[in-house]
């Protein structure tokens, strides 16, 4: 892997029946370089999160990730709300989450701690009005 | 524990991959909150849930979850039961609720997943 | 099943709601949704969840549950807490998960 591997992904507000297709895609990618199987885990499992919240919240975004021999870097910007309190949000059980999403079985206030559990660095910056940036870097090694 | 053991307990009905019931389950995690499941799994279990989507097949198949079970005789739609087939995750189906199929899952002597 | 053999038996802490612990537990119910709850909760029963939300306690009083215990540790935040504590809910948590919370009250219960 000494070229780095990218690709991208958009990501559509409100439509629950494409969920989970951006990481799954990454996925299959990172098993077709070879990465180890619990790496390939954890960064399902960011990108999944990430790709929930823009579903739940934003109106569309982006996901795009980049490969190469050290790191997985994922970076996901959205046209969302914004978050207002990046503190309380970071919170374990804190959500702002509607009642439908819940009843979907989203909305426990664990997203943002999972990507944060996952990654080695994760960087979040947001404004309100505008919308949310995320960066998560996975280390190969 | 092996699945088909799990489909008796539970008197269920495999409603995808039951070609697979051979497969060992280690341990199972009750839940209908996705990001928990993502949050706590360990792989190779069980997901006993109430939520029978596709979203459901995905955060499994992310999470490394072997099979679940759907309570409460809910019936997965035929986009869950064909993503399933394709993910290779088998399905069963039982009346019981998750209080009931967890106890007798773990009367059985199925432990729940370690959680850190 | 009294709520206070439940919670010695299976190490509840105890977070709100101490004076209903003398109240009859019928069975339990594990959901994290809300609607489910409401639909298939029957009085008495003890609610096994994750879920945090202000709303548990609304249902659990609603349903005329006899308490809910919060699994897996997992934070309740104080308005949530102190919403329990004036509507007489009782909240317990155990850091066990709910499988096997379940499967130790379901033993209790049942043994």
């Amino acid at each position: 892997m000494d070229e780095t591997t990218e690709g991208s992904f958009q990501i559509i507000g409100g439509n629950f029946g494409n969920a989970g297709e951006a990481s799954m895609q990454l996925k299959s990618k990172l098993t077709e370089l070879g990465v180890n199987e619990a790496i390939i885990r954890r960064a399902a499992i960011a990108t999944f999160e990430a790709e929930m919240n823009v579903i739940i919240y934003a109106a569309a975004g982006r996901l795009h990730y980049y490969i190469n021999r050290d790191k997985i870097t994922i970076k996901i910007d959205d046209m969302g709300p914004g978050i207002e309190n990046i503190e309380l949000a970071m919170q374990e059980g804190y959500s702002t989450a509607p009642d439908w999403v819940r009843e979907m079985g989203w909305g426990a206030g664990m997203g943002l701690p999972n990507m944060k559990k996952n990654s080695d660095e994760f960087r979040i910056d947001s404004v309100v009005g505008e919308g949310t940036t995320i960066e998560i870097v996975i280390n190969l090694s | 524990m092996t699945l088909r053991e799990i489909a008796e307990i539970l008197e269920a009905d495999v409603v995808a991959g039951s070609d697979d019931l051979d497969v060992t389950i280690k341990n199972a995690c009750s839940a209908d909150m996705m990001s928990a499941v993502l949050y706590y799994h360990t792989p190779d279990s069980l997901l006993i849930t109430g939520l029978t989507q596709p979203h459901v097949i995905r955060t499994a198949e992310i999470a490394g979850i072997k099979s679940i079970v759907f309570v409460l005789d809910k019936k997965p739609g035929a986009d869950t039961i064909e993503l399933a087939r394709q993910k290779k995750i088998p399905i069963l189906c039982t009346r019981f609720c998750m209080y009931t199929a967890s106890g007798k899952l773990y009367e059985a002597g199925l432990p729940g997943c370690l959680f850190k | 099943m009294k709520l206070s053999n439940i919670v010695e038996n299976l190490s509840l802490e105890v977070k709100t709601g101490e004076n209903n612990l003398q109240n009859d537990v019928t069975g339990a119910y594990i959901s994290d949704l809300l609607s489910d709850v409401m639909a298939n909760g029957k009085e008495g029963n003890v609610w096994i969840t994750l879920q945090t939300h202000l709303n548990i306690v609304a249902v659990s009083g609603l349903k005329n549950l006899a308490g809910i215990i919060i699994v897996n540790n997992r934070p309740v935040q104080e308005d949530v807490l102190q919403k329990a504590e004036s509507e007489k809910v009782t909240i317990m948590s155990t850091p066990l998960p709910a499988f096997e919370i379940a499967g130790k009250l379901y033993q209790l219960l049942n043994g």
